[in-house]
């Protein structure tokens, strides 16, 4: 067995056995945990308190007015390099061909020249990103091991995918099976750190503007 | 009252009395105790960008980071990972979360309590949704568990749990009651057995704002409500809630409660009062522990349904340009965002909003508890200027609020910032702007 071989067999296995039971028992573990019953009569009705939630998921992906002078350009700077990882992972047909593997579905790639602009755009992004979080003094005082170990992660991916596709430094097989070893690390480290918002989001705004709405208060 | 005095004393001396490592176990089981799902994936959600600090007036003003408000319960985190959490027994072999330690926790009471309001302003910045200030006060509660609650609000939660009044007055508030009827040539309604609805007043009120307590007297006899104060809780704040004894606040409530049940009120009517409104409107059931068994209403959301029913009639009230400060706890938090302007509208009042108005209103600064705690006066001072600022761009002559304890903030800002402003209460405003004649007794 080559390292190819290793990476995409069962190394990808592995890893994918431990992202998903990982992810699993990371939501098992918030159920068992208490359910607290809210006793206060709710002001909104059942309709609302769903609206509200369905709403909020939509109204937090932009700041409020109230707020967009002070944080629209972090907040645009976050959502222009995670669109820009989007379009690696979903519109690079080799993507979509090992992706088609897995689920047995395919859809149109973006041209490669696309792609590679778009690599390097996301890529100077997410330099952008660590350099605001190194720079900005409240940023900074929250980092941890897990945001700084994510961001490497997620860059080593980047990096390893731009080096296979530009055949940059070695043979084009070692570049993709390093490339899919880091995937695999990606996948591994997934459950246990804050990559996981990427499930959290959505349900994490819908709750707490449902509870919100729940009061009539303000979401 | 000896008797009272020396449950009191006892319960201070026995929290001065913790070792530092009582503290710390206090704190934690406190906490773990209350986790429950929804706190837990709140603090698992939270990605580190630190937008919060741009709702916060605290940070706004200093943009010092450790007011950061995620960063208020940093070290309950620590405690949730380490103890709690998904991978809480990786944490605690590989050693990657420490136990939280006490003068970590003396150090965070400053950010707390004297560095935030509980306003909830946090709540809408969070691009995860987080709702922040919910996460704040349940590490209050842990705080207090602690004993490290700051001992002007640990004082007056405790002598509002034993005596149902948060500090020793000259006179009993009851009798001070009585004697603002007489003052103001209003009829108090007091401890009747039967009515539609149970009143309270802020203590703050019967101290410095005597005419506020007359007008809602003024305004319910007009409306000809069937209505009652009643001696045994007439003090509509909690001092257990901003402290975070959880138990007192259960207690404070529960005396409250068990006379609007005594009284057979259909509703129970808070003051201008914020913070009281959401202990009794959103909290006081699930310390109950059941449906409170009558409605809950903040004074103008009931004014502006008897307006809505038409049986309030208001003339129009010559103000000139007004400006209105919203109370975060009843608006941001409470949503009665509505009601206050359509009192306000029913009296022609010319409102200038100010820039962050209703649900994005800034803090008045005072609220939280803040207003009391005496080392927290010049931090406190530092973030009023944005919202003095705020109401002087409106240009308005007339300043309105429907908050006592936003009222004596700002007559405390007043004073120290020779401001030229005095706040007004829109309940004060709409008792002088009665139409029509009385409704029956």
């Amino acid at each position: 067995m080559n390292l190819l071989d290793f990476a995409r067999g069962p190394a990808l296995k592995v890893a994918i056995a431990v992202f998903c039971l990982g992810i699993t028992w990371r939501i098992v573990a918030f159920a068992l945990l208490r359910i607290r019953r809210d006793m206060n009569r709710p002001r909104a009705s059942v309709l609302k308190f769903l609206g509200g939630g369905l709403l909020t998921v939509g109204s937090r992906s932009w700041p409020h007015r109230e707020f967009i002078g002070r944080t629209g350009a972090g907040e645009a700077l976050g959502y222009s390099y995670h669109i820009g990882l989007f379009a690696l992972v979903l519109l690079f047909t080799p993507h979509i061909l090992f992706l088609g593997s897995l689920f047995g579905v395919t859809w149109p790639g973006l041209p490669s020249s696309l792609i590679t602009v778009i690599s390097v755009l996301t890529l100077t992004l997410f330099l952008a990103v660590l350099f605001r979080r190194v720079t900005n003094p409240v940023m900074r005082m929250l980092s941890n091991f897990d945001d700084y170990f994510s961001w490497f992660i997620t860059m080593l991916v980047m990096v390893t995918g731009l080096a296979a596709t530009a055949h940059f430094g070695a043979r084009y097989e070692t570049l993709l099976a390093i490339h899919i070893l880091s995937v695999d690390a990606l996948l591994v480290w997934f459950p246990f750190g804050k990559l996981m918002h990427a499930f959290y989001i959505f349900p994490s705004r819908a709750l707490n503007g449902a509870l919100l709405a729940r009061k009539g208060a303000t979401s | 009252m000896s008797d009272r005095t020396g449950v009191l004393a006892a319960n201070l001396a026995s929290a001065e009395a913790r070792t530092p490592e009582a503290r710390v176990a206090g704190a934690m089981s406190g906490f773990a105790q209350e986790i429950g799902a929804l706190s837990a994936f709140r603090l698992e959600s939270c990605i580190h960008c630190g937008i919060c600090a741009d709702a916060c007036h605290f940070y706004i003003a200093t943009e010092d980071p450790q007011y950061t408000p995620i960063w208020k319960v940093e070290p309950f985190k620590q405690a949730y990972k380490r103890e709690a959490s998904a991978f809480a027994p990786l944490y605690r072999l590989l050693g990657l979360k420490r136990e939280v330690k006490a003068d970590q926790l003396v150090q965070w009471q400053h950010l707390l309590f004297d560095s935030c309001n509980m306003c909830g302003r946090c709540s809408l910045i969070c691009p995860m949704g987080i709702d922040v200030a919910a996460l704040i006060e349940q590490a209050r509660h842990a705080m207090f568990d602690a004993g490290l609650a700051p001992k002007e609000l640990y004082e007056k939660a405790a002598h509002q749990k034993v005596t149902g009044q948060p500090e020793v007055s000259a006179e009993p508030y009851r009798d001070q009651l009585l004697a603002i009827g007489a003052r103001f040539a209003v009829e108090i309604p007091l401890d009747k057995p039967d009515v539609d609805v149970m009143l309270c007043v802020p203590r703050t009120d019967i101290e410095h704002y005597p005419s506020a307590v007359a007008s809602l007297a003024r305004v319910m006899h007009h409306l000809g409500v069937s209505c009652t104060f009643r001696s045994d809780a007439l003090v509509a704040e909690n001092y257990g809630y901003y402290a975070g004894g959880k138990e007192w606040q259960r207690e404070i409530s529960r005396r409250l409660i068990d006379q609007a049940v005594a009284c057979k009120a259909k509703i129970l009517l808070v003051p201008e009062c914020g913070h009281a409104y959401a202990a009794l409107r959103w909290e006081a059931a699930d310390l109950y522990g059941k449906p409170l068994p009558f409605k809950v209403l903040q004074v103008t959301e009931f004014l502006a349904d008897e307006l809505q029913a038409g049986r309030l009639r208001l003339g129009a009230a010559v103000t000139g340009a007004t400006t209105f400060q919203d109370p975060c706890e009843s608006v941001r938090k409470g949503g009665v965002s509505e009601a206050p302007r359509a009192l306000m509208k029913a009296m022609g009042v010319d409102l200038h909003e100010m820039k962050n108005h209703g649900g994005f209103s800034f803090c008045c600064g005072g609220g939280g508890g803040v207003l009391d705690i005496e080392r927290a006066a010049p931090l406190r001072y530092r973030t009023m200027e944005n919202k003095l600022r705020e109401i002087d761009d409106t240009g308005a002559k007339t300043f309105l609020t429907s908050c006592s304890d936003c009222r004596r903030t700002f007559d405390d800002a007043q004073a120290h910032f020779t401001w030229n402003k005095t706040p007004q209460s829109l309940l004060e405003l709409v008792a002088a702007n009665l139409i029509g004649a009385a409704g029956p007794a």
